[in-house]
């Protein structure tokens, strides 16, 4: 049997979080510095990263980090709602496909295909998974995790939509600075959006049907319809990153399917941390530009995120943000007991 | 004539397929993601021992399966215990674990015409006017048995009993003095080794490619969401709606279709019964 313990960690609140609560922030230019400066970091790093980086390799790297960080933040609000999903290759699959399928048969600009693509796609998706809605967290997470899967056999079997070719030479954007800002600027609006979404009484509603759904039901709040909803605006925004992928490669094939679209996202997540949005985006732009210093690897890395993934969840699994978080926000010190 | 053989081995090798699946989930109620990984290593455990250690086959067939059975074991012990209740942690795990597995083995190289597991009893017999494989025949042979052998086991063992124990009410179990941890464990060791079975009896059928790792996870899961999970009985009625309707569709229409029939079957469970055929309490009441 070990010593008695004498001392614990106890953590308070740091001053300036409490004087800068409310209004009060407004008080001093440091409270005010306290409450922006987390929210003008990450808005300036994203705004400014891709003009210090440049048009080259590494400027694609920004454009697939966003992507993959939108489909984190769609997937980390499916997890508010208590959704797991295992699929975000079908949210992107679908967008792209519908974007690439409009553009390269109907030759349609890709002004409209890629609204066409989040919305027409989200809507496919919705109508995929609504009826999973009744069931066990887990299978939805089987249902998501399968219909990827099999949308690639049937795409390669039955030789639709370019079959194991792909769709190619569909129309480009017109320059890098403009596809790299759409994503980014997407970016930001849906990791400040969701933030305050779940923060209004919308989301209030959605965070309790995932605490308890059976509370919410007996407030007389119809769940299915709140869950279908949070599906929607989901698949929108993975859509929407399939869709702006496609264009930006000028090719859609079956690799938009593929588990790696599903993997590097959900990693990203673990990894940053989930329930807050700003760990999902934080996880992705260190996995991202990671797994390209990597490339070499080829193969090995889904199974490297993989493995990062399993030491993130047993060892860390509150996530780099809100640990970091923490630090900023709270002291530690010990005490006697 | 054809038809009905096909059906019925593509049947029995579905249910092969899911029977390791559902064992876990239907007692500890963990969504096996790394099943087809567990698949897969077991045959190329089995083809290792076999050609580059030259143990005879049955030794090294019971070794992979003795290795993949413990592996899934520590799988338990180690990692998922300490997520245990946290639905989101538990099926990321075993998703990881899985793309893991079988991405190392197509890292190292394991596919082709090379990697071929031996076949039971060579050859082929005559049945009306085509030629089925002993293999076949071994394997619907070896299918109802394994179903037959489950049932006892769960009902006549006490191991068996104190799974369905488990399954049943973990509470109850756990104040009769069954250590629900040490079942839970067991219960993915024993569907961890009865993947390796089934892929010791099916993977002869053809040669082995990394790829069929995830396959099987999807022929799995598609037959679980159609049959209704936890119950054998869905399981089975499952394997033959998809058996037969991929060995029809692929004689009458065209084989490429096979894909589809999983698809469609399983859209339209979903649509009218999505607990699925023989599926009883997955509504929302019961929760993870």
């Amino acid at each position: 049997m070990a010593e008695a313990i004498k001392y614990r960690k106890e953590r308070i609140d740091r001053g300036i979080k409490a004087r800068s609560d409310t209004i009060y922030m407004l008080s001093s230019y440091r409270e005010l510095l306290y409450i922006l400066f987390p929210r003008v970091l990450p808005i300036s790093f994203l705004l400014l990263s891709p003009i210090f980086i440049g048009g080259g390799y590494w400027g694609k790297v920004i454009f697939y980090s966003c992507t993959f960080a939108l489909l984190a933040l769609s997937w980390d609000l499916l997890a508010s709602v208590g959704l797991i999903s295992l699929g975000q290759a079908l949210f992107f699959g679908v967008g792209s496909y519908v974007a690439g399928g409009f553009n390269f048969y109907f030759k349609w600009p890709l002004f409209l295909t890629i609204p066409l693509a989040t919305f027409g796609g989200a809507l496919i998706c919705t109508f995929l998974l609504v009826p999973v809605l009744r069931l066990r967290g887990v299978y939805f997470s089987m249902v998501t995790l399968i219909l990827p899967l099999l949308f690639d056999h049937l795409i390669e079997t039955l030789e639709i939509l370019g079959g194991t070719h792909g769709l190619l030479s569909l129309s480009p954007f017109p320059s890098h600075w403009m596809a790299v800002y759409i994503a980014v600027v997407s970016v930001i609006l849906c990791l400040f959006g969701f933030r305050r979404l779940l923060h209004e009484d919308y989301g209030f509603v959605l965070r309790g049907i995932r605490e308890d759904d059976r509370v919410v039901m007996a407030g007389g709040i119809n769940i299915y319809w709140y869950k279908a909803q949070t599906i929607f605006i989901a698949a929108m925004v993975g859509c929407f990153a399939g869709a702006l992928m496609t264009h930006y490669y000028q090719f859609v094939g079956r690799s938009a399917f593929a588990l790696d679209n599903t993997i590097l996202p959900l990693a990203g997540v673990v990894l940053g941390g989930s329930g807050n949005f700003a760990g999902s985006v934080l996880g992705t732009f260190i996995l991202v530009p990671l797994s390209e210093a990597l490339r070499a690897l080829g193969g090995l890395r889904m199974a490297l995120y993989s493995l990062i993934l399993i030491i993130a969840l047993a060892t860390l699994p509150e996530g780099i943000f809100h640990y970091l978080e923490r630090k900023y926000h709270q002291f530690e010190r010990m005490v006697s007991i | 004539m054809e038809i009905i053989i096909y059906g019925i081995t593509n049947s029995v090798t579905l249910v092969l397929m899911t029977l390791g699946f559902s064992l876990t989930f239907g007692i500890s109620g963990l969504a096996n993601f790394a099943h087809g990984a567990f698949y897969l290593l077991g045959g190329i455990l089995t083809w290792v021992f076999m050609n580059e250690l030259g143990i005879p086959y049955l030794l090294s067939a019971l070794l992979s399966i003795f290795i993949v059975g413990l592996f899934g074991f520590f799988l338990y012990w180690g990692l998922m215990l300490r997520l245990r209740g946290l639905a989101i942690n538990e099926v990321i795990a075993t998703l990881a674990t899985a793309v893991v597995i079988i991405e190392v083995l197509r890292y190292l190289g394991f596919s082709g015409f090379t990697y071929v597991l031996p076949e039971f009893i060579k050859g082929s017999i005559q049945i009306g006017k085509s030629w089925v494989d002993y293999q076949r025949i071994l394997l619907v042979a070896i299918g109802i048995a394994l179903i037959i052998f489950l049932f006892l086991f769960t009902h006549r063992t006490k191991i068996g009993l104190s799974f369905r124990a488990i399954s049943q009410n973990e509470r109850t179990a756990i104040s009769l003095g069954i250590d629900s941890d040490w079942t839970a464990a067991l219960s993915l060791s024993f569907g961890s080794a009865l993947a390796v079975i089934a892929g010791l009896v099916i993977l002869p059928l053809g040669s082995i490619d990394t790829q069929i790792g995830y396959d099987i996870l999807i022929s799995a899961l598609a037959v679980g969401i159609v049959g209704g999970l936890e119950s054998v009985p869905g399981i089975l009625v499952a394997s033959l709606i998809l058996g037969f309707g991929q060995i029809v569709v692929a004689t009458f229409i065209k084989a490429q279709w096979q894909t589809v029939v999983t698809l469609a079957a399983i859209v339209v469970i979903l649509a009218v019964k999505p607990s699925g055929i023989f599926g009883k309490y997955k509504e929302l009441e019961e929760r993870v």
